[in-house]
């Protein structure tokens, strides 16, 4: 059965992908190899893994300004999640960077159904209606 | 988020597709941060001006949006990757998509002040003025210590507000959001710039609020003390304001010997370096100043690149100051900043001795160089005779 968790559009378009679940902010300027999608920080909950493709569950981004160029850089590299959730309010660098370049930006998911997402689960960002929508529950 | 009739068409793209842009970048953090509506600002400061920081495909988005759009207000920018008036030494490859990222913010009709310390360089607009400021540094020192109103904007949402002349009426730039929640309490004898980076380091680190309390004499800080705590807040975190304790504060967090420690095992990993790099932010007048006086008469032992603003190099080479530095073997760059800098590199240097905490942490995490922090008597002490 599929789990629908409420949230707040931040810019509009959907995406599917694995969750990729952390409770870290990011540096994007500094944390990510922006060719790769590898987070390369060593002291990160998600150093060594990839985003690309990913559903980018994650608090919001910290540090640089220029962070917002960097998530632009992803996209145009091929390298970016399909899409974000932002577990709290999302930030002006992650907001401002998903605009330009198209990635569905959700925030303050429904707080109960949103501990329904697992990493590694297959969730679909629907953020023309406001949803994040779980539709496969195996690992 | 409400738009008038004006900005509706706008963002349908009748003014354009640079304009277009820019008002979908303003709705999206005026969603985020549930502004009502946009307000006039009198001042962007824009970041993403250095090759490194943005890449080719931030290069080529400026130059189209460079192409369709011009500012509608004073903007400044940040430092680039190199000074303008020396031959770098560097791949032409950098210096070419350099000068394109260079000629399209000349395009847009910004002032190429390179500089990441506008607040030292330009007239203050009064108190309480809306501004949108990109690079951290600023935002924080311009609300904290001028009394300006500024989001932390981002790269592109100051570029937005640039061209728009607009920001969202949210967050900091409504009073009642201008107070903290939690006060950070520094428990250590605070001396130098460094204790007040650290400090700073810890405070954008533990709290993820917009504005943080921090219970110092802010009275008794420095222009060189307020730089290196706003710095250090810029980089480890959200925040963008810092304050005085109030009685309204409940949460009180320590900042004692301990956590400075466990700061310094992350940013502090080489016993010594190659090169001393001083100006991140870039230095001032008062800092100038502070480092002739200190270095007068002493021979620096070590190669030291010193960072500072175009303008206040110029003022200075006329009152000799610039002189009495270079006098102690000490190496001027204008226009660029230690942050990403392709000026120290991996293949040059294996470590850096620096002051700055924000150059320590960029230095270790985006250029993968070892770095030594001491704070600047401590430098002059141990590499100047």
């Amino acid at each position: 059965m599929n789990t629908f968790v409420k949230c707040r559009t931040i810019v509009s378009g959907v995406g599917i992908g694995k969750a990729l679940i952390t409770v870290e902010p990011i540096n994007f300027l500094s944390m990510i190899d922006l060719q790769k999608g590898i987070i390369v920080n060593r002291h990160h909950e998600l150093f060594g893994r990839c985003i690309k493709g990913a559903v980018l569950v994650f608090p919001g981004a910290i540090g640089s300004s220029v962070g917002a160029y960097a998530i632009y850089s992803m996209k145009v590299n091929g390298v970016a999640p399909t899409a974000i959730i932002c577990s709290n309010k999302a930030d002006i660098t992650t907001a401002s960077g998903c605009a330009i370049s198209s990635i569905p930006l959700v925030d303050t998911p429904d707080v109960k159904s949103f501990l329904a997402i697992k990493s590694g689960m297959e969730v679909k960002v629907d953020a023309d209606n406001n949803l994040v929508c779980l539709t496969n529950r195996t690992v | 988020m409400e738009l008038t009739r004006e900005e509706e068409k706008l963002l349908k793209g009748e003014g354009g597709e640079s304009l277009a842009i820019a008002y979908r970048i303003l709705l999206a953090i005026g969603e985020a941060t549930e502004a009502q509506k946009l307000i006039p600002v009198k001042w962007a400061h824009l970041s993403g001006v250095n090759y490194n920081t943005i890449g080719d495909s931030g290069t080529d988005f400026l130059e189209k949006f460079s192409r369709g759009a011009t500012v509608a207000i004073r903007t400044t920018i940040n430092p680039m990757g190199f000074d303008e008036s020396k031959t770098p030494n560097l791949p032409d490859e950098f210096i070419r998509k350099q000068m394109s990222i260079v000629s399209s913010y000349r395009m847009l009709g910004t002032t190429t002040s390179f500089t990441c310390i506008p607040y030292e360089i330009f007239d203050i607009p009064e108190k309480g003025t809306p501004v949108s400021f990109a690079e951290s540094n600023a935002a924080v020192f311009s609300n904290s210590i001028l009394g300006l109103l500024t989001n932390r904007e981002s790269a592109l949402s100051a570029l937005a507000s640039s061209i728009t002349g607009k920001s969202p009426y949210s967050n900091l730039l409504l009073e009642k959001f201008r107070h903290a929640k939690v006060t950070i309490k520094p428990d250590y004898n605070l001396a130098t710039e460094l204790d007040y980076g650290l400090l700073g380091y810890f405070a954008g680190n533990t709290v993820r609020d917009n504005c943080i309390a921090v219970d110092i004499c802010k009275e008794k800080l420095d222009t060189m003390k307020a730089k290196a705590l706003s710095a250090a807040i810029g980089t480890s975190g959200s925040c963008g304001l810092f304050t005085k304790r109030e009685d309204r504060q409940q949460e009180v967090i320590s900042c004692g010997k301990e956590e400075v420690i466990a700061i310094k095992d992350q940013l502090n990993t080489a016993e010594d370096g190659d090169l001393i790099a001083l100006g991140s932010p870039q230095l001032g007048l008062k800092e100038l100043h502070i480092l002739a006086d200190s270095i007068e008469g002493k021979r620096l032992t070590k190669r030291c690149l010193v960072f500072c603003a175009r303008a206040v190099y110029n003022e200075s080479a006329r009152t000799g100051l610039i002189d009495r530095i270079e006098h102690a073997g000490a190496e001027f760059m204008c226009d660029s900043c230690i942050c990403l800098t392709p000026l120290i590199t991996r293949t040059d240097f294996d470590s850096v001795i620096t002051n700055s905490i924000k150059a320590a942490y960029y230095l270790n995490n985006s250029n993968r160089i070892g770095v030594s922090l001491k704070d600047l008597k401590t430098i002059v002490k141990e590499y100047a005779n």
